[in-house]
This record gives structure tokens, sequence and C-alpha cells, in this order.
């Protein structure tokens, strides 16, 4: 069987979730004639037809308001972000009405909105964001965010056939990238659980998204040079993120960086090492250590972008500097 | 309100002291200032004068415990404070925890081995348990693990960054106390090791000249089963501070140096009537007895300076000239021995090194030095001619390179240039000398120049 790229992998989700049950739809801009931005929802139209595959006015807020009525009417929608940047204009209908619905009037909203998030393909500072800070403080919300092809696929079906809104972010720097060989037969990567990616005895990284690759490629780089033993964990989901899995790890090596392309200052990374400071103080050798990317918009400039995020080499230089600690 | 009387800080490198004598006991009245114990640190003795005035209300730490510096030993008051806890009775244990009890709480009583008093139990706020002692880098997992295996984390030497105690450390640590279990049926603890253990005095038989001891030893060897216990008709009683670090510097200083011994015989007639002719002008006018020693470190300092290979330091793969001349000299204690050192002797006269060879034996024995007064030496003079000793081969003070023992001056027939046998006053110094990087030659060189100095000192040397 020929290999899968990641942006397959979530095209194969679409299109196999949408012949399962007749009530998932998809809406967004330019995703019907044109194919999505990315070609992620390239053949749905002809397949489907307009009525399931809806192209929408360039208004965010409508996309996703239109889907939370649908969802709420009995519909699984998917809605597309062109770019996950643009999220921000569909923040109210995000936090303030699919976020509270359940706990508001009783009615979940099973709606997914997903869309290419991150940074590293020269995209500046409206088309590289990783806006997963902007909804880890809504209780309500669930997030993924897929490594791997095979991720890919199974926690979308997994989000699609989930009774609550779920925020699905695919880093566009993997669409095609990452291939891999998938199962044939129907599967779904449960949201909630993390995976390890690398065994390892001396230090944890644990991280999500693109940077797992950079994670592991550190780690290859270490055992090589410097003999350190790196772990590396993929979260897959933020929303709820795997509580168990990182205190696993934190148990066995007993060091710990916390890892994303996002901006360092209010990050996600900042709720985990929160959460291994108050739980699993007595397992740390050394300060909780986080890598991301420095605090400013992500840069036009090619080496300024590369400068801006994190590589391998960054994580090997804070991995090294927390083995010896 | 009480005053905290603490273990003080007794130089830089100091981190722990032991109590050897309370010189008042609780209920008793002390003056500001006026000594109240005795303490024992890697460098010196020293008499502890209390920080305030009252009375001592309680002592927590017995004789011969070792804290750490700033523990908390007694406490000073008001008389209407009396009536505290009892004093602890002397400590069994020579190096039991820091027992830093608070009032009311119950000291900690010692585990029957090496392991720390387990006090995790003692709820009082000030006890230092065991695992945590105050000072000590480590981490909260370190942490847990030596209170989780009864560990003091002082015993435990650190590799990470700025000596911090790993887990890997304490985890080492951990397995070679395993591999090598102290028998905790001995009848009397055994003293805690230091936080460098040095091998056993497992000394290489003379008779072997190439015996391996040149590689340090990467690990304690495992300590021999106790070949003695309290049914033998035997008293066994634990070394002190001072003792043990004795121990461990002369271990270390043959371990280190390849030790080679030039004996040379000199006549010390010239210097002892010269002595004779001044010692009561002398004494009048300074107020200090002249003895031999303030020649004898003259000498040594002006054969110095034209050797001063032998008046040098190695590191790594460097020779380390001092140019200062900071000379030390060995002073037998009824309890152990100390050296004192004269700084930049090559500034002063015979006088001020008589001054300072008087002031330096007087407050050795006083146990008043300061800690800066027993290091920084470059060269050491050791003088076992007192009791009569004819030759010795002195261990080197590391890191010098060299130390000169000086012999009995006693009188004898010596033949005379002109072949006529006269009676002489002579004496038999030995150089120990570190042959890494003093040779034979060059040693004998400054020894021959030391000779002629002794033996031509001018008159005028005393004006």
């Amino acid at each position: 069987m020929a290999l899968t790229t990641y942006l397959e992998a979530i095209r194969q989700a679409l299109f196999e979730e949408m012949r399962r049950d007749p009530n998932v739809f998809c809406i967004g801009e330019d995703i019907a004639e044109y194919g999505g931005a990315f070609k992620v929802t390239a053949g749905l139209l002809e397949e489907f037809g307009d009525m399931r595959v809806v192209d929408t006015p360039i208004s965010e807020a409508a996309i996703i308001g239109a889907a939370c009525g649908a969802a709420m009417m009995g519909f699984r929608p998917v809605a597309e972000m062109q770019f996950i940047d643009f999220i921000s204009c569909g923040f109210d209908m995000l936090t303030n009405y699919a976020a509270n619905s359940r706990y508001r009037q009783g009615l979940g909203i099973p709606m997914v909105v997903r869309g290419p998030s991150g940074a590293g393909v020269r995209g500046g500072p409206f088309h590289s964001l990783n806006p997963e800070s902007f909804f880890m403080n809504t209780p309500g919300l669930k997030m993924v965010e897929p490594a791997t092809a095979y991720d890919a696929k199974g926690l979308l079906k997994a989000a699609i056939r989930d009774d609550d809104p779920v925020l699905y972010f695919e880093h566009k720097f993997l669409y095609r990238r990452i291939k891999e060989d998938l199962p044939e037969e129907d599967y779904i990567v449960p949201i909630g659980k993390a995976v390890t990616r690398r065994a390892g005895s001396d230090v944890s990284i644990i991280t999500f998204g693109a940077m797992v690759h950079v994670a592991l490629e550190a780690a290859e780089k270490l055992a090589a040079e410097d003999d350190i033993d790196v772990e590396v964990v993929d979260l897959r989901s933020l929303l709820p993120y795997d509580k168990e899995a990182i205190a696993k790890t934190v148990s066995k090596t007993n060091k710990v960086i916390l890892l994303h392309e996002a901006t360092l200052t209010g990050g996600i990374a900042g709720e985990f090492a929160a959460f291994i400071a108050e739980e699993l103080f007595e397992e740390l050798d050394g300060p909780i250590t986080r890598v991301a990317s420095i605090d400013t918009p992500t840069p036009y400039s090619p080496p300024l972008e590369d400068f801006f995020l994190p590589n391998a080499e960054k994580v090997a230089a804070a991995v090294r500097k927390l083995a010896a600690y | 309100m009480s005053i905290e009387v603490v273990m003080p800080q007794m130089g830089e490198s100091i981190t722990e002291g032991t109590i050897i004598k309370w010189l008042k006991k609780v209920g008793d009245v002390v003056e500001r200032d006026e000594p109240i114990f005795e303490i024992s640190t890697d460098k010196v003795d020293a008499e502890i004068p209390a920080p305030a005035g009252g009375v001592l209300l309680e002592i927590l730490v017995g004789e011969n415990q070792t804290v750490p510096v700033n523990a908390i030993v007694a406490r000073i008051g008001e008389a209407s404070e009396v009536g505290g806890s009892p004093a602890p009775a002397a400590a069994p244990e020579p190096a039991a925890p820091a027992a830093a009890a608070s009032n009311g709480a119950t000291a900690p009583v010692a585990a029957t081995h090496i392991d720390e008093a387990d006090v995790e139990d003692n709820d009082a706020e000030d006890v230092v348990v065991a695992g945590e002692p105050h000072g000590i880098r480590s981490s909260p997992l370190v942490r847990r693990i030596a209170r989780e295996n009864s560990v003091d984390l002082r015993q435990v030497t650190g590799t990470g960054i700025s000596g911090r105690v790993t887990k890997h450390d304490i985890l080492a640590f951990i397995e070679s106390r395993k591999a090598a279990p102290v028998k905790p049926t001995a009848p009397l603890p055994t003293p805690a090791p230091v936080a460098a253990p040095v091998s056993a005095p497992v000394v290489a038989p003379v008779s072997a000249p190439a015996a391996p001891v040149v590689t340090a030893p990467a690990a304690p060897a495992a300590p021999a089963i106790p070949a003695y216990s309290a049914s033998d008709a035997v008293d066994i009683v634990p070394m002190t501070s001072m003792r043990k670090k004795i121990a461990e510097r002369m271990v270390a200083s043959k371990h280190t140096s390849p030790h080679v011994t030039s004996v040379f015989e000199i006549d010390m007639t010239h210097v002892h009537k010269l002595r004779e002719r001044n010692k009561r002008k002398f004494e009048e006018q300074y107020g200090a007895k002249l003895t031999f020693m303030p020649f004898i470190i003259k000498a040594v300092v002006d054969s110095l300076r034209s050797w001063p290979i032998i008046n040098s330091s190695i590191d790594g793969d460097n020779v380390v000239y001092k140019k200062n001349f900071n000379i030390g000299m060995a002073v037998a204690l009824d309890w152990g021995l100390i050296v004192p050192v004269i700084k930049n002797a090559e500034e002063k006269t015979l006088v001020g090194l008589s001054r300072s060879v008087n002031d330096l034996a007087s407050r050795s024995r006083n146990k008043q030095l300061k800690p800066d007064e027993v290091s920084g030496g470059t060269f050491t003079i050791t003088n076992y001619g007192v009791f009569g000793g004819l030759i010795g081969t002195p261990i080197i003070n590391q890191p010098q390179v060299a130390i000169l023992g000086v012999g009995a001056i006693v009188k004898r027939p010596m033949v005379t240039e002109d072949d006529a046998i006269a009676i002489r006053h002579m004496a038999y110094f030995s150089l120990s000398f570190d042959h890494r990087i003093i040779d034979g030659a060059v040693a004998d060189q400054f020894m021959a120049q030391f000779k002629k100095t002794m033996e031509s000192f001018k008159t005028t040397e005393l004006d």
C-alpha cells in the first residue's frame, strides 16, 4: 500500500466519516469548488454534493455560528478555517457559545473546527499561528493536534464522532512532509491519550504537533553525541491532556522539558509546568524547562523565522543543561 | 525572648563543626563574649563566646555531636525562662545528625549504624530532618529519596551543576552503602563517614617499594568487618574530628607525592652561641624568648629564594611557584597536631619571627587560632627534636612539595678541619620532598645552602 501523507490522512478521514454518517458535512471558505487552500477537501464536492460541502463568505464568525446551529439541529459539521490564525474572528462563537452550550442549555455541540496551524513555511504573522493557548482556559472545548498521519486520521475521526466541540489543529508544515502506511480498517485515536514516541531514561520531552519531530531529531542527536537518553512524549490531545502519561514519564526520568511551537509567555507549557509542580514536585530532579518560540509575532524573514522557532539544536542545548543539572 | 546560639562559621570552606566540650551547663549565668563551648572543625579547635549575656536556657547539641554551620546549638535567655527541656546527655554517637530539636521535642535517637536518626515523625518546625540538611544543593526528588532511605545528604558527593546532588548521585550512594553494610551489631556506633571518605588506612607494607598506591582510590575499599567488639579486652574510642582529618591528610599526602627524604648534619654551635649570648638581652628588650626556630626559618627562607621549586605546588600539569614564603610550623598538642603559618616570613627579622613563633605556638595550645592562620602555607617545618628525635622522615603537608624536619641538637665529638676533635652542637635536618618535581640534586643543593646559612649567621642579625 502506498504511503499516506498527513494531509491525505485528514482527507481520508473526512471522506470516510461523511460516508459513514450522513449528518457529517463540511463548511468553509473555498472548500468545495476549489478543494480548499491546501486541497484537503479536494474531491468532496464531487462525491457528496453542495449540500454537504458548503462554500461560505469570508466570515469565520458566520462559519462557526452556522456550524453551531447545524450541530444543535442534529448535524455533525466540520468547519474549516482557511488558516487557523483566523479562528480568532470566530472566538466569540467558540468561547461564549459553543463551549458553554452543554452546560447552559443541555445541548452538546458536536462540531469540529479544523484548520492549518503553525509556522516554518514562511507564512509570516497572519499565516503561522499556534492558537492553542487562546482556548486552553475555556472549559467545554476540546483541542487536539496530531503529529503523524496515523493520528491525523484517527484524531479527526474521533473529533467528528465526539458530542462536544473539538478544535482540530493540523500543522501545515507536516501536510506533505510526513507520510506513513495507514491501516485499511476504520480506527480512531482516542481524545485525551498521549503516546510515547521514543523511550528514554535521562530526560523527558513533552510536546505535540510538529515539535514532536524536532524533539525526536534532538533525541537522536543527543544519543549520538552526548549519550543522553531522551524520552519523547507526544500529547496529541491538549484539552483534556493526558496527566497520567505526564506523571509516568516525569516519574521515570525526573527531568522534563516542555516544548511547543507557540511563543513562550502564556503558552500552554505553563499549564503543564504548573501541573507537574503541583502534583509531581517530589519526582523532580531538575527545573521544569520550557522551550518555545521567542515572544514576537512570527517573522516574515526566513532567517528571522528560523531564529524565532524552536529547533533540534535549541532543544538539545536545553536537554544538555537539564541533564547536567 | 531567647537568643539562639549557632555553630559559627570558622572559615569560608568550613561546613560543620563538632562540639567537643560545653564550658557552661543549663542554668548557668553567662556574660556576653564569655566562652561557652569548645568546637573542633576541619581546621581549628576554638572556644566560642556567648553572643549575648543571660542564662543558658538549653543545650540542644551534646558533646561530640557534629552539626552544620549555623545549626542552633543552644539558647540563652532570661532566668525566668528556665525550665525548658534538659540538656541531652553527651551523645554516644560522635556524628549524630543536626539535632536542633526545639523546646519540648525529644532529641533524635541515633539509629544503630551509619544511618542518620530518623526524625521524620518529629513535627517540630525547626528540626533538621534527615535528608534535608541546610545548604546542600539537591532537588525535590533527591530529598524525597534521602528521606525514604535515611540518607544524610552531606555524605553524598554531588556531581551536578555547582555540586548539586543528583538522582544518580544519591542512588549510587545508596547502592554503595548496601554493598558495604556496617555490621549493625557493632556495640558502639560507627562514626558517620566523612564527606569524602578516604580508603581505610591499610597502609601498603613498607617492604613493598612498588606498592600501587599512586592511583587514587576510585571508591573507598569496602570496610572490613569490625575486628574488635566491646567484649574483647579493648577500649573503643571514636577518633576526634581533628584526628580523622590528620589521618585523612596523611594518607592523601602519601598517595599524592612520591616522598624522598635527604638528611644533612648541621653544626649548630654557632647559632647556639649566638643564642646563649643574646637570649637574656633579647628577652628584656623584646619580651620574647629567643629559640632556634627563628634562625631556622630565616635560613629556610633564604634558601627557598635560591631554590624556588621547593616553595611551589603542583597544579595539574603546571608547577605553581609561590612568590611569598609562608612558613608553617607544626605544633604538637596534647590532642593532636596543628600547623599555624607565618605569613610572608621573608619580610620579618629574627625579632619579628620570634614574636610570630611564640604567638602562634601559644595560641595553638589555647585554641585561639583563626582559620586563616592555619592555611596558605608554602613550606613546613616540623621540630621533632624537642622530644629528642634525631632523624625523621616527615610527610609533606599538601599541596606543598617539601617539609623540613628538625632533629634534636646534641653535643657530639666532631673532627674539625685541622683534624682536632672538638665538642660541637650538632643536629640532623631532614628534607622530605616530592620527587615528582624535585630531584635529589636540587633538594641537596637547597639543603647545602641551608646548612651553610645556619652555620654562618652573622651576629648583627640580632641587632
